[in-house]
């Protein structure tokens, strides 16, 4: 599998569909695991970090589920490829600004990805479209026993898999959905709704691009607490969090249509036409109008576009997604301007 | 807008951040909220934990010469495998090894507690428990247990095993001095 190969699709998490796909983008599970053989990441030395990514890489090529990936270490990539990769979703900031010694694995259909020697020797990451943590779980599951039939993890039966930073210690996994909120914020309510999640332990931040980028009413949300609690236990609690979460932003929808429809239908067909016409457009401003789009889709005011469509928008309007496209470096501007014609393109402006 | 940290570029991201249950807004460019979200991952709320930590016990009024001492012990506290000492520990958020763990056993037992309501693993367990050992329950009759543990594990000449039970007896022996 080649990197480049990557562009012209969407991942399989992107797709739009799976329960509650007109408010939950994506659902994601990740677990921490470290050897028990050699010191934390932070503590080894550069050859021990080489040791590491070699034992791991070698169990990786060993396991039947793994066997189509791309492995890739990441100080053989470019800038650009490293921020693509960052943009998708496939890896952190951190993982890509410090390369050595870091390896990635990862699945054409981009569903599951294994950073190696990031915080922890390696953190696995399964992805699914809509509220799938379930599901989610499931495979991820099936994925670490096969990993850890291979290798000897440090893991202690009172406290479970040893990390780096005690609040990953325990069950080590961190089950975050993506949440579309637009009626939310438009109603004014987001705030009350965020300040209940974290009374109930749960972390939320607005979200688009890991924090570098603007939210357009994207947020994630996560358990915090993983000792003390079986991982079915943590992905039930959180699955039922996010359902009430749904109902919330399914009755200020219905508010704000019962509102003043006209108003919403305006607000919504102008940022369709804007999206569809500009010929210079910043990323910022591009989110938050596929976002009034996307929410257009799900109250039936726009017909002819496809939540598929906006996803894959919302992924390739980022800098190094555009670079990729054009296949060399782009200034502010010139980012601007091609953004702008790959949404008129895409959207039959 | 201008960006809440450097006061000069252009805000374009926006973040939310709740911290004890208060949610505060933050209009960053877009190279301060970079290096914010990676601060942000290291920090969140750890470094408040452990620093509420280090002061439980000196809060209480006059903090005596007996427990200044013992906390200025904790602070000299270092992971015999890794070298790395419990105030980097608390200064950076994160352990060494996973010999930290035993060796911060008493100060991590309180912390994880604080973290997670619990200090207690419920989750999966893995399948070659052969290769854990189970931590010290208690300090006093420890000792022993862990000493026939230890001729058990030679006998079985499951030497992985052995070492990191010696490496326990002598933390606990150092401990006891
Ligand atoms: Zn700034
Ligand atoms: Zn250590």
């Amino acid at each position: 599998m080649r990197l480049d190969d990557l562009i012209n699709h969407t991942g399989e998490w992107l797709k739009g569909t799976g329960p509650y796909a007109h408010i939950v983008t994506s659902s994601r599970v990740r677990l921490a695991r470290n050897l028990s053989s050699f010191p934390f990441p932070n503590k080894c030395s550069k050859k021990e970090l080489d040791e590491v990514l070699e034992t791991i890489d070698k169990a990786v090529s060993q396991i039947d589920l793994l066997k189509d990936c791309a492995n890739l270490h990441i100080s053989d990539l470019d800038s650009v490829d490293r921020q693509f990769l960052v943009e998708r979703h496939l890896m952190s900031h951190d993982h890509a600004s410090n390369p050595e010694g870091k390896g990635l694995v990862l699945s054409k259909e981009e569903i599951l990805s294994v950073m190696i020697n990031e915080e922890d020797h390696f953190r696995i990451q399964v992805m699914q479209s809509g509220l799938n943590l379930t599901e989610t779980w499931k495979i991820i599951n099936a994925l670490d026993d096969a990993l850890s039939s291979k290798l000897g993890y440090a893991f202690y039966p009172e406290w479970g898999f040893l990390t780096a930073c005690p609040t990953n210690t325990g069950t080590a996994m961190r089950g975050s959905v993506m949440l579309h909120l637009p009626a939310l914020v438009m109603t004014k309510q987001i705030n009350k709704v965020l300040t209940a999640i974290s009374k109930l332990s749960f972390a939320s931040r607005g979200f688009y691009g890991e924090g570098t980028q603007a939210s357009g009413n994207f947020y994630q949300i996560s358990n915090q607490v993983s000792l003390g609690h079986s991982e079915e236990d943590i992905i039930q609690n959180i699955n039922g969090l996010i359902k009430q979460i749904i109902e919330q932003e399914e009755q200020a929808r219905q508010a704000l249509q019962l509102q003043n429809r006209p108003m919403l239908e305006d607000k919504i067909c102008r940022s369709y036409g804007l999206l569809k016409h500009a010929h210079i457009i910043s990323s910022q401003e591009t989110i938050e109008l596929l976002s009034m789009v996307r929410l257009g889709i799900d109250m039936g005011i726009l017909s002819d576009v496809s939540h598929k469509t906006i996803n894959q928008l919302f992924l390739m309007i980022q800098p190094a997604h555009l670079q990729k496209i054009e296949g060399k470096k782009l200034n502010a501007f010139e980012r601007d301007t091609k953004r702008a014609s790959l949404i008129r393109q895409k959207l039959g402006g | 807008m201008q960006c809440d940290i450097c006061g000069k570029k252009k805000a374009t991201v926006h973040l939310t951040e709740i911290v004890d249950q208060q949610m505060s807004e933050m209009h960053l460019c877009e190279e301060c909220a970079r290096q914010k979200s990676v601060q942000m991952e290291q920090q969140f709320g750890l470094a408040d934990l452990l620093a509420g930590l280090a002061d439980m016990g000196s809060k209480t009024g006059t903090t005596t010469n007996k427990e200044a001492a013992a906390a200025a012990k904790t602070a000299a506290l270092t992971c015999a495998k890794c070298n790395l000492s419990y105030d980097d520990f608390r200064k950076f958020g994160r352990l060494g090894c996973g010999h930290c763990y035993i060796s911060f056993k008493e100060q991590l037992d309180a912390l994880l507690k604080k973290i997670h309501g619990s200090n207690h693993h419920l989750g999966k367990m893995i399948a070659k428990t052969k290769k854990t050992v189970a931590l010290p329950k208690n300090k006093k009759d420890d000792l022993s247990t862990l000493r026939q543990d230890l001729q058990e594990a030679i006998h079985s000449e499951d030497f992985e095993k052995a070492a990191l039970i010696r490496d326990k007896i002598r933390d606990l022996e150092k401990k006891d001095k």
